[in-house]
């Protein structure tokens, strides 16, 4: 493909090493296709083009003094609003946050400033990363590229559709209970949340801090790996981050690509699949599966018994900490400020109010109210308390599975994308597409998804996951990198959204070969 | 601070109270640690900085930033646990405290809640020859919060026309030292707090972990008081009154408490269960907000901090090297000082010892340091309301004065006056000296003209000491040291009398 916008980070950062192109041409191509899609996308809360284009010619200058800080020195990326960016606004997808502008960077940002990745600009998500589908971004929606009509997972829908949507090759989003691994999985893309402390906190605006990290959103596994190795390590500004190297990421993933799976034992999480699983999902799924016994690894079931309650747990754990992270958003220091009408002389508690009352949404001011709750005198051991055992109890269970699997494997979201609007009314059903990413956040795990095919029933991306001990993130980048290159290989041509792409014709029809395989 | 609107409340007697009733305390110190930089960030922590200089994305609370433990609060932490006798938890966590106030950055304080690092301690306080043992519930660790300015008449939070923050404060390290209620001091109760607050302070200065500056708020008391029938029956309803900052306060408050409490609880009224605030200037509580069982601060554990695990061996190190104990170092001192009981017990209550001990380490002879200190400063501490430590003269002042004295330059009377220039600011002892011209006249020609007047001037008197009544020198020593304006060394004047008339 001759469109730089079509090509991986990987291709990129080699085209850039070869003299090829230059950083300043990349980033210009990729806001030009932002200014192109975007407006139908709207995959971005802010561009941020004059900086991105500065940093490009930085870079450029770098690579011609034959200075480059890193492999990806020039590659541009696009940066979930949920993160810190000194001089950039961040909103977190919220009007409370409106006009306000960071005077410091997360440390994610940091590294990727030092590592010379030039910044496209902040992507959209739901409100202070609350949903599954982007649409509670105080913003609008971002819709997604495989069918404008609908959603794009969420929080992150704005990171994954901006990479599915070529508008970017490389985003950050973060993962509070799959808030990158099922926008990943209905838009078509890979997405990674590492382990918990594997990726500095410091700067993302906390939704659930024992439950948030920070992670890649990318087209291919190996981008994954280049830009997990950017972001990740130790920070001494975030107590929780682990003070330990994570094997090399890249070489994982070059290793799986190999394609040799023999004496690895893949785990299928029994409580994760099956009932209430979309027919085209499971089985795009059990074909994966099938692919990676071809590869050689060895297949066995897996009972995470107290799977069932990991919702729940979260949907206590979650508001209890969001609830009190929230607090701080009072109009009395930045962000809104909202005097109430037919008051006189205001004092500070009301001004507060009317502040919060205007600028939080609906879904934030549930689970704000949930939360309170939960933490009250005389309820928190019946709810916060035990939802903090429960999740004992999951990170015993995999314990235990990873002791007859290496790595663990699931369908990522139980569907495909639906409808905008759809479950606007339901948040219940809503919660419910978080179901087999969320174990992984209660218990610190990394997890991957990467693209499966598309459903027989609607023609959709499907997302199949893949979970791995604390620490063992590169067990992910092999395996995923496998599966990737065996899909590649039946596909002949990695999915594209048929959408936003001129001359391209709707995605092979990928999901006719093989269908009578079972696993 | 003024009191508006507040009738003040009938009060008991004191003794009446004392004979009606029997009080129970408990004692809440904050101290706020002198570490270089703040409990969760790198911001310094010095005191009067321009209003939010020392400020940073975490202490501001803004969106995404982090806390990170100060390593050396944690030492000072569990130094003070030991020397309170405390266990030290072997592994503890933070929690939030969470509520709204615009003082607050995040609206939540960082604070620990059911896992104290210091627990289970005791000390001992001494009140006219009686030792009184004081259980500590917990020593633990939080931040500070930002300092509201109220500007308006008013100068309070109600009325006030507009409220200025200053966060330079907020996420300085504190230590909150919390005592188990203290029954059977009976009518003591004032002393034994006021006491066991100058012992917390003598200690944490030992320990240096704290300026230990109640007027700078570097300590600051909070009182809980009730008061029951008898030692024999159930607790009464507590009232907590804040803004106890200054020994002295803290005898009044306790005092004063008492006497609301036993007036109302005498007229069959009910001690309502809420915070009070202590007034400095009028000596009284006001009402603050009732605390009630809906006051919920909705705690759980700090998610952004791992748990706090102490090092066994690192505990006994600092154990180890904990300084010599208060009782013990006083029991020294006496014994160094040649003090007697009384003496000893008046330095202490004065709130004097370290200054004393500073005064005699400057040069000055014991018994001339404490008299200073005990006499003079007391009382002038006493007329301007304040802390003896806060008068604006130095133990290295009260020694050079007192070795001007003893060189003859000045005397006793004249001494006095050199205190008043040091304290009006007007330099050292010796600027004073010199820019008020208090120097002892010791011109003998001058000293012997004015005796010569003085003998004229009064021949009954100087007969009699003719005649051996040695003792009428006293009449004649007065005048002349009037005509000199009390600028001639008293004993060169007796001399100089008795010469002339022998």
């Amino acid at each position: 493909m001759s469109d730089l916008t079509r090509r991986t980070a990987a291709d990129l950062a080699d085209a850039l090493a070869g003299g090829e192109t230059s950083s300043v041409e990349l980033t210009v191509a990729h806001l030009e296709r932002i200014d192109a899609v975007d407006g139908d996308v709207h995959a971005f809360l802010h561009v941020d083009r004059e900086g991105a284009l500065a940093q490009a010619r930085a870079s450029d200058e770098r690579r011609a003094a034959g200075n480059p800080v890193g492999r990806l020195d020039g590659v541009p990326v696009a940066v979930k609003d949920v993160l810190a960016t000194k001089g950039l606004p961040t909103t977190c997808g919220s009007r409370i946050l409106e006009g306000w502008v960071p005077p410091y960077d997360a440390t994610v940002v940091t590294r990727l400033r030092e590592a010379g990745l030039p910044i496209l600009g902040k992507t959209n998500m739901d409100e202070f990363a609350m949903g599954s589908s982007t649409e509670h971004s105080a913003y609008g929606p971002t819709h997604n590229p495989w069918d404008l009509d609908r959603i794009p997972g969420g929080s992150g829908g704005g990171s994954a559709a901006a990479v599915a949507a070529f508008e970017a090759p490389l985003a950050v989003g973060t993962d509070t209970g799959g808030s990158i691994r099922q926008p990943g999985a209905v838009t078509g893309t890979v997405g990674v949340k590492p382990t918990y402390g594997g990726v500095s906190r410091y700067g993302l605006v906390a939704l659930a801090n024992s439950l948030d990290q920070a992670g890649p959103v990318t087209r291919t596994i190996l981008d994954s790996a280049l830009l997990h190795e950017v972001i990740g390590g130790h920070d001494p500004l975030d107590s929780t981050s682990i003070d330990q190297p994570l094997p090399s990421l890249v070489d994982a993933a070059r290793a799986g690509a190999s394609g040799d799976m023999k004496g690895v034992r893949v785990g299928v999480v029994k409580e994760l699949t099956g009932e209430g699983y979309q027919p085209g999902v499971q089985a795009r799924f059990d074909e994966s599966v099938q692919l990676l016994v071809d590869a050689g690894a060895e297949v066995v079931e897996v009972s995470c018994p107290h799977f069932v309650h990991a919702l729940a747990a979260y949907y206590l754990i979650l508001p209890s900490e969001a609830s009190s992270n929230l607090a701080k958003f009072d109009a009395m220091r930045y962000g809104l400020r909202v005097v109430p009408e037919g008051v006189d002389n205001p004092n500070a508690e009301e001004v507060m109010r009317a502040t919060r009352d205007a600028g939080f949404g609906d879904e934030v001011k549930r689970r704000i109210i949930l939360g309170t709750y939960a933490l009250s005198s005389g309820y928190y051991d019946a709810y916060y308390g035990q939802a903090q055992k429960v999740r004992t109890l999951i990170s015993r269970d995999f314990a235990a599975a990873f002791e007859s699997a290496d790595v663990l494997v699931s369908p990522t979201a139980p569907t495909t994308a639906f409808k905008l609007g759809e479950k606007l009314d339901d948040p219940v059903a809503m919660y419910l597409n978080d179901i087999a990413t969320i174990p992984a956040n209660l218990a610190g795990v990394p997890g991957l998804s990467l693209p499966s095919g598309l459903a027989d029933e609607d023609g959709l991306p499907t997302g199949f996951q893949i979970l791995a001990p604390a620490m063992a993130d590169d067990r992910l980048y092999r395996v995923g990198a496998t599966l990737e290159a065996a899909l590649l290989d039946r596909w002949g041509t990695p999915l594209v959204p048929p959408e936003l792409v001129e001359g391209v014709d709707r995605a092979p029809d990928l999901a006719s070969a093989d269908k009578e395989t079972v696993r | 601070m003024t009191t508006q609107g507040a009738t003040a409340p009938a009060l008991m007697s004191y003794d009446e109270a004392m004979a009606t009733f029997d009080p129970v305390m408990g004692l809440e110190v904050h101290v706020e640690l002198n570490t270089v930089t703040k409990m969760f960030c790198g911001c310094p922590t010095e005191f009067g900085a321009d209003p939010n200089t020392q400020v940073c994305p975490t202490c501001l609370g803004l969106p995404g930033a982090m806390p990170v433990v100060n390593g050396k609060a944690v030492e000072s932490a569990i130094r003070i646990g030991l020397a309170l006798n405390c266990s030290i938890a072997p592994w503890c966590r933070f929690a939030r405290k969470n509520y709204f106030y615009p003082d607050m950055p995040k609206n939540f304080q960082t604070s620990q809640y059911d896992e104290p690092i210091a627990f289970d301690g005791w000390t001992e306080v001494d009140v006219d020859g009686e030792t009184y043992r004081v259980e500590i519930e917990r020593a633990h660790m939080e931040e500070d919060t930002g300092k509201s300015l109220h500007v308006g008449t008013s100068g309070r939070i109600h009325g006030a026309d507009y409220s200025l923050v200053d966060y330079n404060r907020a996420g300085i390290p504190l230590i909150e030292i919390v005592t188990k209620p203290i029954t059977g001091t009976g009518d003591k109760a004032p002393l034994v707090a006021k006491a066991y607050v100058a012992h917390l302070r003598e200690m944490l200065l030992g320990l240096g972990v704290s300026d230990v500056r109640m007027e700078q708020g570097s300590l600051r008391c909070d009182v809980n008081l009730s008061l029951r029938d008898s030692p024999e029956s159930p607790l009464g309803t507590r009232t907590e009154t804040k803004n106890v900052n200054s020994l002295r306060s803290v005898e009044r408050a306790v005092r004063y408490e008492v006497g609301r409490q036993a007036a109302r609880l005498a007229d069959g009224a009910s001690i309502v269960q809420e915070t009070r605030h202590w007034h400095e200037d009028t000596g009284i509580t006001t009402s603050g907000r009732e605390k009630s069982d809906a006051e919920d601060y909705r705690y759980f554990p700090e998610p952004d901090l791992v748990p706090i695990a102490p090092d066994a061996a690192w505990i006994e190190e600092l154990r180890a090297a904990l300084p010599e104990p208060p009782r013990e170092r006083r029991a020294r001192l006496q014994e160094e000082w040649g003090f007697s009981d009384l003496e000893m017990r008046d330095t202490v209550g004065a709130g004097a010892l370290g200054l004393v001990e500073e005064t005699i380490a400057a040069g000055a002879p014991p018994a001339a340091a404490r008299k200073w200190w005990l006499s003079e400063m007391a009382r002038r501490a006493n007329e301007q309301g304040v802390d003896i430590a806060a008068l604006a003269v130095t133990p290295a002042d009260v020694a050079r004065v007192q070795a001007l004295v003893d060189e003859g330059k000045i005397n006793d009377k004249l001494a006095r006056q050199v205190f008043d220039g040091v304290l009006a600011g007007e330099g050292t002892p010796d600027d004073v000296v010199a820019s008020r011209g208090l120097a002892v006249v010791s011109d003998e020609g001058a000293l012997s003209e004015a005796v010569d007047r003085a003998i004229a001037a009064n021949p009954d008197v100087a007969q009699k000491i003719r005649d051996g009544k040695v003792a009428a020198a006293g009449a004649l020593i007065g005048a002349v040291m009037k005509e000199m304006r009390g600028q001639a060394d008293a004993g060169r004047v007796r001399e100089l009398i008795l010469a002339k008339l022998s």
